[in-house]
Order: C-alpha cells, then sequence, then structure tokens
C-alpha cells in the first residue's frame, strides 16, 4: 500500500487556490481580510495570532473576529501572549475553543472568568521558551497571523526594532507547509532591511491602523520609593559587587529600576564601574539610559524594543544590536536563550513567597501566566561555560562536598515584606496552589520555583539561600527577612541571628549600608525628563509619561 | 560619553517645608502656627479622615535675600494641597499680618488642587478670605509673589489666588488653571480634553503655556535655586493695583479670546501667536524657549 | 481613626532638648512623624492611623525601634495614611535624625 507523504502540502496548495481570488499577488486589501480568513482557516485548525509581549498583530485579530463563526470554528490558539479583547472574544464567538499560551496580563480576570465558564479550555501556560519549542514539535501552527512594520512588494518583511518573536512563530509555520499571513503598517519600494524573507510568507495586508505597541518597560523614576532605593544599595552592594555580576537580565519592576538608576551614582561611588553590569538581555529599558551614558553598559541584547527608545537605540550601535538601517533588531526567542544561559544573574520582583521560596504572581481571580521570567529565573543546569560570578555561586551552594566543580546561576528576588493596602507578601501558602485546586490543573502556577532562588531580598535584608542547609535553615532565613509580616514574626529569633552570624542573613548595617542615605536624592534620574536630558535628547518618552 | 546633567535639586520632588527652607535665607526661617501646636483640620477628624499636624500648609517669618518676607509653602501631597478651614486661616492670617508688619514681600509657594471638598463650604469661604486678605496687602504696599512648581500645581480657587499675585514664577511642570483637567474630561467629555495625553495636560497649563499668555511672569528650572532667585527678583517687580490696570487687563483678556478662542489645541495658538516650529516648544529648555517665544508673548496688564 | 499609645522604658541618657522636627507626609502609605521633648527615661509614641486592625504590628515595630534607636526622653507623634511597616521604620529612623541633628 502506498502511502501519501505530503498530505499537509496538498492541503496547503488547495487552501491558496481558495485563497487566490481574494488576493492580488501576496496582497490582499484590508477589506478582504475576514473572507480571506474564510477560505484559508479551517475548523479545528492550530492558529498562531501574534499576540506578542509588546506589538500585536490587531487588525488580524479584530478581522478574525469577524468571520462567519459557522465557517471558521473551534479553533486551537497558540499564542505567547493573550493581551487584546478580542483575543478572548475569539472564544466568547467560538471561534477558538483551546489555548496555549504563556502570558495574559490585561486579561488575567476576564480569562480566568471564561476558564471557569467552561468557555475556554486551556492546554497549558508555558514559558515564552517552552512554547517556542512546543511551536517546533507538537504545537506547530497551520496558520501564522503576523504584525510587522512594513513589506515590499514581494512580501519580504521589515519588523523594525520590535522583531520579538515573529521570526520563529514564521520559521515554525512555513517550514511545515503552513500559511503565514502578515500585517504590516506600510508597503515600501525597497526595505531598509529583511527581516523574514518573503519565502515564508503567503499574505500581506496593510492595516489601515498601524500595529498596536505598548510601552510596558517605561518606568517612571517619579514612582520609585525611598525603599526601593534601600533595597537597591542593598542588591548592589550586597549581591553584584560581591559576585562581579557582569552578565544578568533585570525584571521590569520599580525595583529593579531603582538598581539601573544607582549604578551611575552608588555604583560609581563603590568603583564597581568596568566591573559590574557590562552585558544584558534586557529590553532598552529607559531607566537604563544613565547607566549606559555613564560608562557602566558594554552590550544589550533585547527581547524587544520601548517606545520612545529607536532614536536612542541608533545612535548607540556599540550598546545594541542594530541593523544596517541602524534600528534596533531585538529577538524574543534569542534574548530568552541568552537570559537563561548566558547571563550569571537575574533579577526580579514578585509578590508572593513561600517559605520553600516558591514565589507567585497568580491570585484565585487571576490568570497571569509566565512570559520569560521562569526562563531567566532558573539555574541553567546545561550550562557549561566557567565565569567567576557562577563559580562562587556554585560553591556556595555545594560547600566543599565532593563532586566535580559545577557553577551556580544567581537568582534575585526582591519583595517588600508587605504591599499595598498592608497585604503582606510572605505567605505560608501562596494563592497559586488555591487557584491550581480551583481550575483542576495538575502544576499550581509557580512563577520562580524556590530551589532556583539563590537570594531573597527585602527591605530588612539579604537572605542567601545558596548557603543555608536544609529546609527548615531556608524557611528561617526566609523569615529573617520575612519583617513584621505573620511569616516573620514566627521567626526563631536565635535561629535567624545565628544565620546572621553566618553571613546567611545580613542586614543593611552588616553591609555597611546607612539606611538614612537611602533616598531618592541616590538615583541618577528622578523623573522621565531626566531620562530625556541624561539621552541628550535622544529618548522620546510617549505622551503618557510626559510632563512637558 | 555624554556629559551627565548636572545635579540639579528637584523644587518638584521636596516637600513643602524643604522647599520653603531652601527658597528663604538658609536658617532664616520662624514657622508661626507650627505642627507641634496641633492645630489640625476638625472636619476631617469629623469624617474619620488622617488629619496632619499642620494642615498641609507652612507659615511665617524669614528673609530673602537679607529682606524680611513672610512666607507659606502649601503642602501637595497631603490631600492635593487643598484649602481646608484651619489651612486657609493660616494663609488669610499670614496676609493679613503683611498688611500690618510691612515686610519687603509675601512669597506664596502654591501646591494645590483648590477647595478641599471634605470641608465645602468652610473651604470656599477660606479661599474668599484669602483673596481679599491678599488684595489688602497689595492695597497696604506689601507685594505678594506667588512659585508654583508642586506636582499639584494651582487650581481652582488658588489658580484665582495666584493670578491676584503681583508676580507668579513657574516651572514647565508646574500647572495653573481654574478647572483642572480632570474636572473638564469629567463635565464636558474626553473629547473636549483626553487626561491620559499628559503631554498635552502639560501643554495646556504648563508653565511655558502661561508665559506665552502672559500669564506667569518667570519661567524657571525645576530646580530650589533658580525658585529662589525668582522669588526674589519678582519681589522687585510691583505690578499696582488700579482699576485702570484690571481695564487694561480686561481689554487684553478680550483680545486674546478674538484672537485665540477658536484654538483647539495649545500648538494652534502657538502658531496663531506667531512662533515658528510651534510643536517644538515642550522640548526646549528655557532659555531657548524664552527666545522662541520673545515676539508672540501676550503679557497681561 | 484608630488610636494607638506605646511607652518603652529606654536605658541611655535622656536626648537633648532640641526644636520639634517633622518629617515625612500624610499621604496614601506614608505618614508624618512628630518628635518633641517628651518624659525621661521613657519613649512615648502615639499613633493616629486609618488603617484599623495593626496594632500588633505597630508594637513590634516601636519596640524594635526604641531598642535600635537613642530616643530616651523623646515623645513621637505619628498620622499614618497606611504606611507599610517598612516605610514607618524609615520615617521613624529620619525623624530621629532630623531632631538629633538639630542639635549637633
Amino acid at each position: 500500500m502506498s502511502r501519501t507523504w505530503d498530505t499537509a502540502r496538498r492541503n496547503r496548495e488547495a487552501r491558496l487556490q481558495r485563497a487566490a481570488p481574494l488576493a492580488r499577488g501576496k496582497w490582499v486589501e484590508a477589506a478582504e481580510v475576514p473572507r480571506l480568513l474564510e477560505a484559508l482557516v479551517e475548523p479545528g485548525d492550530r492558529l498562531c495570532l501574534e499576540g506578542n509581549n509588546q506589538k500585536q498583530a490587531d487588525f488580524l485579530a479584530r478581522a478574525l473576529c469577524r468571520v462567519d463563526a459557522a465557517r471558521v470554528r473551534d479553533l486551537h490558539l497558540v499564542m505567547s501572549v493573550l493581551a487584546l479583547p478580542e483575543h478572548l472574544e475569539l472564544f466568547e464567538r467560538g471561534i477558538a475553543r483551546k489555548v496555549d499560551f504563556s502570558f495574559s496580563g490585561p486579561q488575567a480576570v476576564r480569562l480566568a472568568r471564561l476558564v471557569s465558564e467552561g468557555r475556554i479550555e486551556i492546554g497549558a501556560i508555558h514559558t515564552y521558551l517552552e512554547l517556542y519549542g512546543r511551536y517546533f514539535v507538537d504545537l506547530t501552527p497551520r496558520v501564522a497571523l503576523l504584525a510587522a512594520a512594513a513589506a515590499d512588494e514581494e512580501g519580504n518583511l521589515y519588523t523594525g526594532p520590535n522583531t520579538e518573536e515573529s521570526p520563529a512563530i514564521a520559521e515554525a509555520t512555513a517550514f511545515r507547509d503552513g500559511l503565514v499571513i502578515a500585517q504590516v503598517d506600510e508597503q515600501l519600494q525597497r526595505l531598509p532591511r529583511v527581516d523574514i524573507p518573503s519565502g515564508w510568507v503567503d499574505f500581506v495586508v496593510r492595516a489601515p491602523t498601524p500595529a498596536a505597541v505598548e510601552p510596558l518597560f517605561t518606568r517612571d523614576p517619579a514612582q520609585i520609593s525611598d525603599v526601593q532605593v534601600l533595597m537597591a544599595m542593598m542588591v548592589v552592594k550586597g549581591i553584584y559587587a560581591e559576585y562581579g555580576v557582569d552578565r544578568l537580565n533585570h525584571g521590569i519592576g520599580f525595583d529593579s529600576a531603582a538598581i539601573e538608576l544607582i549604578l551611575p551614582t552608588y555604583g560609581e561611588r563603590l568603583g564597581l564601574r568596568g566591573k559590574v553590569c557590562g552585558h544584558w538581555a534586557l529590553n532598552p529599558h529607559p531607566t537604563l539610559i544613565p547607566a549606559i551614558e555613564a560608562g557602566f553598559v558594554r552590550s544589550v541584547h533585547a527581547f524587544g524594543s520601548e517606545l520612545g527608545m529607536e532614536g536612542y537605540v541608533a545612535a548607540r550601535p556599540d550598546v545594541f544590536f542594530t541593523g544596517r538601517d541602524g534600528s534596533l533588531r531585538s529577538n524574543r526567542a534569542f534574548s530568552q536563550t541568552a537570559g537563561h544561559y548566558a547571563c550569571d544573574l537575574f533579577i526580579g520582583s514578585t509578590l508572593q513567597m513561600d517559605l520553600a521560596g516558591d514565589s507567585s504572581t497568580a491570585t484565585r481571580s487571576r490568570i497571569t501566566g509566565f512570559g520569560g521570567a521562569p526562563n531567566m529565573g532558573a539555574d541553567a543546569r546545561g550550562r557549561r561555560h566557567a565565569s567567576p560570578a557562577w563559580l562562587r555561586a556554585g560553591r556556595e551552594a555545594r560547600g566543599d562536598g565532593p563532586g566535580a566543580p559545577r557553577g551556580r546561576k544567581l537568582v534575585v528576588q526582591l519583595l517588600e515584606t508587605f504591599r499595598e493596602h498592608m497585604e503582606p507578601a510572605f505567605v505560608e501558602r501562596l494563592d497559586a496552589h488555591a487557584l491550581a485546586e480551583a481550575m483542576g490543573w495538575a502544576l499550581p502556577p509557580v512563577m520562580i520555583y524556590g530551589d532556583d532562588v539563590s537570594h531573597v531580598v527585602t527591605e530588612e535584608g539579604i537572605a542567601n539561600l545558596l548557603l543555608c542547609r536544609g529546609a527548615e535553615e531556608r524557611a528561617q532565613a526566609i523569615r529573617g527577612v520575612a519583617g513584621y509580616t505573620p511569616v516573620g514574626r514566627g521567626r526563631d529569633r536565635r535561629a535567624v541571628e545565628n544565620l546572621r552570624d553566618r553571613g546567611i542573613v545580613r542586614r543593611p548595617e552588616d553591609l555597611g549600608i546607612e539606611v538614612r542615605e537611602a533616598s531618592r536624592d541616590l538615583l541618577a534620574a528622578r523623573s522621565v525628563k531626566e531620562l530625556v536630558r541624561w539621552s541628550g535628547g535622544l529618548y522620546r518618552p510617549p505622551a503618557r509619561f510626559r510632563s512637558w | 560619553m555624554s556629559a551627565p546633567p548636572a545635579p540639579r535639586r528637584s523644587y518638584r520632588e521636596a516637600g513643602a517645608r524643604r522647599r520653603l527652607l531652601a527658597v528663604l535665607d538658609p536658617g532664616s526661617f520662624r514657622e508661626l502656627v507650627g505642627p507641634a501646636e496641633r492645630v489640625q483640620s476638625p472636619h476631617l477628624a469629623a469624617l474619620d479622615l488622617p488629619a496632619a499636624f499642620d494642615d498641609g500648609v507652612a507659615v511665617g517669618r524669614g528673609t530673602l535675600q537679607g529682606r524680611p518676607v513672610l512666607a507659606a509653602s502649601q503642602e501637595g501631597a497631603f490631600l492635593g494641597g487643598a484649602v481646608g478651614e484651619v489651612h486657609g486661616a493660616k494663609l488669610t492670617g499670614l496676609l493679613r499680618l503683611a498688611a500690618r508688619e510691612q515686610p519687603a514681600g509675601v512669597v506664596l509657594l502654591l501646591d494645590s488642587g483648590g477647595v478641599r471638598l471634605q470641608e465645602a463650604n468652610a473651604g470656599l469661604l477660606a479661599v474668599s478670605e484669602i483673596l481679599r486678605a491678599l488684595l489688602a496687602a497689595r492695597a497696604a504696599g506689601v507685594p505678594v509673589v506667588g512659585l508654583i512648581g508642586g506636582g499639584w500645581g494651582c487650581f481652582g480657587g488658588m489658580g484665582i489666588v495666584g493670578r491676584c499675585c503681583d508676580g507668579l514664577a513657574m516651572s514647565e511642570e508646574g500647572r495653573l488653571g481654574l478647572s483642572g483637567p480632570e474636572v473638564i474630561e469629567t463635565t464636558c467629555g474626553v473629547e473636549e480634553l483626553d487626561t491620559r495625553d499628559r503631554a498635552l495636560v502639560w501643554r495646556l497649563y504648563g508653565g511655558k503655556h502661561r508665559i506665552v499668555l502672559g500669564e506667569a511672569d518667570l519661567l524657571v528650572e525645576d530646580d530650589l535655586a533658580a525658585f529662589r532667585a525668582a522669588a526674589a527678583s519678582l519681589l522687585t517687580r510691583r505690578r499696582v493695583l488700579t482699576l485702570e490696570r484690571l481695564c487694561q487687563a480686561q481689554e487684553a483678556l478680550e483680545g486674546r479670546l478674538a484672537d485665540f478662542g477658536s484654538c483647539a489645541d495649545p500648538v494652534d495658538l502657538w502658531a496663531a501667536a506667531g512662533v515658528v516650529a510651534p510643536a517644538e516648544l515642550p522640548l526646549l529648555e528655557p532659555e531657548p524657549f524664552l527666545a522662541a517665544v520673545a515676539r508672540a508673548r501676550r503679557p497681561v496688564p | 481613626m484608630e488610636r494607638l499609645s506605646y511607652e518603652v522604658e529606654v536605658e541611655g541618657p535622656a536626648a537633648p532638648r532640641a526644636p520639634p522636627a517633622l518629617v515625612g507626609v500624610v499621604a496614601s502609605g506614608n505618614l508624618e512623624v512628630l518628635v518633641e521633648p517628651g518624659d525621661a527615661g521613657r519613649c512615648r509614641v502615639e499613633i493616629a492611623t486609618s488603617a484599623r486592625g495593626f496594632g500588633e504590628i505597630w508594637e513590634a515595630v516601636v519596640r524594635d525601634f526604641a531598642a535600635r534607636h537613642p530616643v530616651a526622653g523623646l515623645r513621637f507623634s505619628v498620622n499614618d495614611a497606611g504606611a507599610t511597616p517598612a516605610v514607618v521604620t524609615l520615617r521613624l529612623g529620619q525623624a530621629v535624625e532630623e531632631y538629633l541633628g538639630a542639635t549637633r
């Protein structure tokens, strides 16, 4: 019996034939897109709708919402970020049924409601790298809907600074006989550079409005508190300086923005320029501008771009990865890989931590997902190259025991002991467990696992979990920096003092840090306007961040 | 590597007392009705709301470049610097004291959203008393000058107080107006004013626009030393309070309405007033800005 | 509003007399602290707070604070608008610093 080996290819050809009358070559009119999708997409298809961390294929999302739900239905969406209301509308209309995703920030509450009503089936919630990995294994899209900045007549795509994950999606789809449709902001005779070649692209449509991009990484220095400055000082002196952390990734919270902003002041005073914070896997955070200008930062590879930073990035090609056209080339898949394997440290904020050091941003009524933090906030057990920071962390974790030397990634969690409205950040049991029970999931959505965490930093001090021997010691170390929360007040005072003697728990005074010095005056920039000044006028912040 | 920007001691960042201490001669400030006297708002207590020991304003005597002045500084972070009964009485008392003591001037560091809604009529009455006392002090020959550069700007009744001063100095970040942006959006709709567009809000209410319209006299950096210099400079330029002058001001305002009444955005107004490259104005530092608008300014007498 | 009052016996010399000092501001998540001379041998802290039901935490914060700073003979008055213990500790420390700074 002869078997056919090209069913997907034949099916693809059939779909292209159905769609051909609606297009002129690869180009489709915006008004025709719902009908094009009806011709191309089949019920039950696995479809990747580019819902990126920053840029969104918003026009194609709206067009997909307008298809005849009797013809296009029960889709299995695979997408990294559920960001737009339209993403969930697809489920309310029955066009989509199941989703595999990474992050759902703005739609977290609505998503939880739809899941509990049984209107969305979640395959799994992934990290970015995991989801991209599955695009190449068992979740390959049949159809991909992408967003790009521009296309030429042949359908080559230029993504501009926000390349993000478009190439990863296009590659997975195009080379398994899937269909790739791109919305672009404009058609150009000649592209500044080609980010995705036309051979991977089947249809292109000029969207009536530019693709939505959110400035997710802009943190207004005006909102950084004195307590966050104190924690930043502890991180710089107690971790960056001690380990000589030169390759790193930062989360997007105000606490890590505070670290970026005291490098040119406090870091400079400690003589750390040229010794720490040289190489970054990081979006172009505006709050990094002073550290770049002050000579701390030597290179930055970015997951995506940031609105307003285009001109600054283009003028600093020695620091950022840029194309021949001068604009930033970002790539989330590569930057996540860099964050996981090539960085010695990840530092990020979290909302809740338990006594095992597990932390989570999930609550009972919100399904937020993971994004990329767990890729970076996890020891890279496959890593095989050494660096001083990595080796020292490994020594601390393993002690003088037998076996070959091995390194460890530094994974630092920042949290104030109380959040707003006196919600304790340290808890006996994470809300993530209650969420998992309510949803019937096998895994609670833990963002960073405690056994990956090397340091916990609060306003009370630093707990070095690498040096802890055994679960009880870890728990006391965590209690020892948990302040006046019930968990903190439940500490064994003598045990904590003992940990302090051994340098496992360190207070600001143990680090030689004057608490009264912890004030916003230490920030190299205290407003967005001062960031603009540092950039020599090159940074052009979006209107919502301006007070001029 | 570009040179780091010159360090400034931000006026906007500083609290009410730090501003006052920096604007007056070092060590010269003597507070009246200070926090230890605990003259707090009775209304907030009745509403079970947190009160402040000084009800959100510090008043007292000091010197400015050696000359005796009376000064007040509103704390914007406490209830938006809003004027309640006690807060207002402290300002009124200071201005009445000025008419009696005849200092070289009164310096008001304004940072207020207007009347404190929680105190309703008491707050409204307080503002009218402040206005009466301010005009009486001016009539008695004591110049009253205002500084606007805090986070809450100067709105509502305090906006009127500000415009009744002999002179005003503002930073670009400072804002001056009668109805604030949220009030306009709420009453007239988001089409009229979209408060999420912060650049538009500052274009409309900020120091630069007020300079073009002639409502503020000096534009200064967001810097404590710059505000101190501005306060000293303002005290030397009196604005005589006469009926004739008021009539001229009325005429000027009618002319402004006729010329610019149809402008939808401050940028349109700047263009109509003859500014070259008006869209660039928000990005200019004070000095080049003043040069760019020199011919377009419309001083209100 | 909830009113709390704590008195801690403190060893050590009484703090020198100085004019009252005020730090912080009554704004959401923040507080103001007024420091004045008080009774010898003890430190008194009076709190008016908009966040009810945290007396136990306040007491722990106050006792730790009194143990770490030279506060004998001082009276602290606090107007609180829901500050976290981190902010409270920071402001109390700044208040002592400000008060003693005036005596140096």
